[in-house]
């Protein structure tokens, strides 16, 4: 046997050791993430006996079906605007002096560090029938009556977008750095224009950026729910707020945990289909 | 809540060495409702007083929604809580349940004496607030709405409008608008009021979820009136913003408090129970919050002068131009059903 190779046991006793450091992580999760999800999905099966009642309700009654159309409505809106807004920052930051770039990163990231509630508000302050927005067209005379900017998809999309824009610009930015700036010169020096080399050779490269970015983006919009909420004006209901609403309304958590599994799956379902383009280490942020 | 339990007995303790009154000194009971300046409001006016005259020990606890830790409490075999303080159709629901202890009115004459729309087998008022129509009077100076069919004349008062996004209120309001009289809406013809909301719907701006939301909807002017709670909109007018609010067709509200099933003290709890609804503690209460007392005959006690009587939902003008909220209908199954197809309603 190979056991008594001195590099495999060195090898197999590093294994065991990252194995004894990730293993408190590995405990966290599993007792804070796996046994609760586990548990709630177990809630929506077994009530009384088990029962598939509560899918029924899910795949039957319409309610449902359009709030996760309506979800998967804004995040694919919310996804195509935070990649148009985020592209060219990621592109600005990748080209000028690393001075430059750490200070269009740092005020991508700044907002992160206020609550995303605090950031719904703001939205609020700016977009309202008296807010800033509509004050300021009114003052200047392009439009006499107040727009109708929040309280309404709308709104939602605006502030949902601002709230994940980072998680577009990091991954892109990411991707955009590990593209060697020689093969753009070698483009120009075989004559190619700059925006043909852009296309032809930068935007392929940093394709898996713009998949990473958008998974991202896309997979946590469709759990937002402080934003829709605040946001929304009560019609805007998606998927998270159905969760909430069906403990109220069923008191059971059988209800709403069959509608968590629903979207649970659908993400797994969306990582899936990505994995197959694409490395998910990568969509992760681990290379 | 092992801990808070702890905690509670250590109080206890502390009570029955600082007391004098050695007999009583061990009767303790936990005592929960919402937190906040309402239950500070209620510290002042009732629990305080109420522990003092009876001699025993109300350990406080709070949750902003108490059915599902009632539920499980119950369940477990072994409630911690004794009376808790909750809107009206939890007590019911509980009861039926059997959540909820039967109360044996013969020992809480303070709630005997109370009118009967005002307790349940299970359940007895502890304090009233009001679903008004309240309006910004920079839109309305004069010729303000005052009734929900005015609310839903679009024409005549032209303005952003906001309701509660709930069934429950906004049901009875949309009837009212319809022509029911409001001692007339139970049971409620939900078809009729659906009907009548989707009339509406267009117009409405906002559909509000919190009460934090409506008085800052109202506060901003991002609505010209809307459907809210009276104490929201008085503390909107107290901090300046032009807005007030008619008690005309309001729909009146109340808090019961009710008794877990096999709770551990039982027999303080109900002492308890008949003590907090006595009409000097309850006169109390809107001294220190814009709540009516769940007693009516708090408003004979000389305690609350009758300009601060005027203000409230449940002084008996008020309440005679209010329709009173039947807990009893809306945890019904048909009341069940209204609040299920609140959901499509909305989204359609």
């Amino acid at each position: 046997m190979t056991v008594s190779d001195p590099s495999q046991r060195h090898q197999r006793r590093e294994h065991g050791l990252m194995l004894a450091l990730v293993s408190p992580a590995l405990l966290v999760i599993l007792l804070l993430i796996v046994l609760p999800v586990g548990w709630l999905a177990w809630q929506s099966i077994y009530h009384d006996g088990f029962t598939l009642e509560n899918y029924r309700r899910v795949f039957t009654e319409d309610i449902y079906w359009r709030s996760f159309a309506l979800t998967f409505e804004i995040s694919l809106a919310v996804t195509v605007i935070a990649l148009l807004l985020g592209y060219p920052v990621a592109y600005l930051a990748n080209s000028v002096p690393k001075g430059w770039s750490i200070l269009i990163l740092s005020l991508v990231v700044l907002p992160f560090w206020t609550s995303v509630l605090v950031r719904a508000y703001a939205w609020l302050a700016l977009l309202q029938r008296t807010g800033v927005i509509n004050q300021l067209l009114r003052y200047l005379d392009v439009i006499s009556e107040p727009l109708a900017l929040v309280h309404n998809t709308f709104g939602t999309v605006v502030a949902t977008v601002h709230i994940l824009l980072p998680f577009m610009v990091l991954p892109l930015y990411a991707t955009m750095q590990k593209i060697p700036g020689d093969l753009m010169q070698a483009g120009a020096s075989l004559g190619a224009s700059p925006s043909l080399t852009f296309f032809r050779v930068f935007l392929p490269l940093s394709l898996p950026g713009v998949l990473a970015g958008c998974t991202m983006v896309f997979v946590l919009c469709l759990g937002f729910y402080i934003t829709p909420e605040l946001l929304g004006g009560g019609r805007t209901v998606m998927v998270s707020m159905l969760v909430s609403r069906n403990v109220e309304l069923y008191n059971q958590f059988g209800a709403a945990s069959a509608v968590a599994v629903v979207l649970l799956l659908s993400v797994f379902a969306i990582f899936f289909v990505v994995s197959r383009f694409i490395s998910l280490d990568r969509v992760l942020g681990q290379k | 809540m092992t801990m808070k339990k702890n905690l509670g007995l250590g109080c206890a303790l502390l009570g029955a060495i600082g007391t004098t009154t050695a007999a009583n000194a061990a009767e303790q009971i936990t005592f929960v409702s919402q937190g906040g300046a309402y239950q500070q409001a209620q510290t002042v006016a009732i629990l305080d007083p109420s522990a003092k005259k009876l001699g025993i020990t109300i350990n406080q606890d709070s949750i902003p929604d108490a059915w599902p830790a009632i539920k499980t409490q119950v369940g477990s075999g072994k409630p911690i809580w004794d009376v808790v303080d909750t809107p009206t159709g939890y007590c019911l629901r509980g009861g039926e349940q059997g959540l909820i202890e039967k109360l044996d009115f013969s020992k809480i004459p303070n709630a005997a004496a109370m009118p009967e729309a005002y307790r349940s087998p299970y359940s007895v008022s502890y304090e009233f607030y009001s679903s008004v129509l309240a309006y910004s009077q920079k839109t309305f100076p004069k010729d303000a709405p005052n009734s929900w069919a005015d609310f839903w004349d679009v024409k005549k008062f032209p303005g952003r409008r906001a309701l509660r996004n709930h069934p429950i209120a906004t049901l009875e309001a949309a009837l009212m608008a319809d022509g029911v009289a409001p001692d007339k809406l139970y049971p409620l013809d939900v078809d009729r009021a659906f009907k009548k909301l989707e009339e509406i719907k267009p117009n409405i701006t906002v559909w509000w979820t919190s009460g934090a939301q409506s008085a800052q909807l109202l506060n901003d002017g991002e609505v010209d009136m809307e459907m809210a709670w009276n104490g929201r909109v008085s503390a909107v007018a107290k901090e300046g913003a032009k807005v007030t609010f008619t008690y005309n067709q309001g729909i009146l509200q109340s808090t019961s408090l009710c008794i877990l099933k096999g709770a551990p003290n039982l027999d303080t709890a109900v002492k308890f129970l008949n003590e907090a609804v006595d009409p000097v503690h309850q006169a109390n209460l809107p001294l220190n919050i814009d709540y009516g007392p769940g007693n009516p005959k708090a408003f004979d006690t000389n305690v609350i002068k009758p300009e601060r009587a005027a203000q409230l939902p449940s002084e008996p003008a008020n309440a005679a131009k209010q329709a009173l909220m039947s807990y009893a209908w809306w945890s019904s199954p048909s009341g069940e059903a209204a609040e299920k197809r609140w959901a499509s309603f909305l989204q359609k």
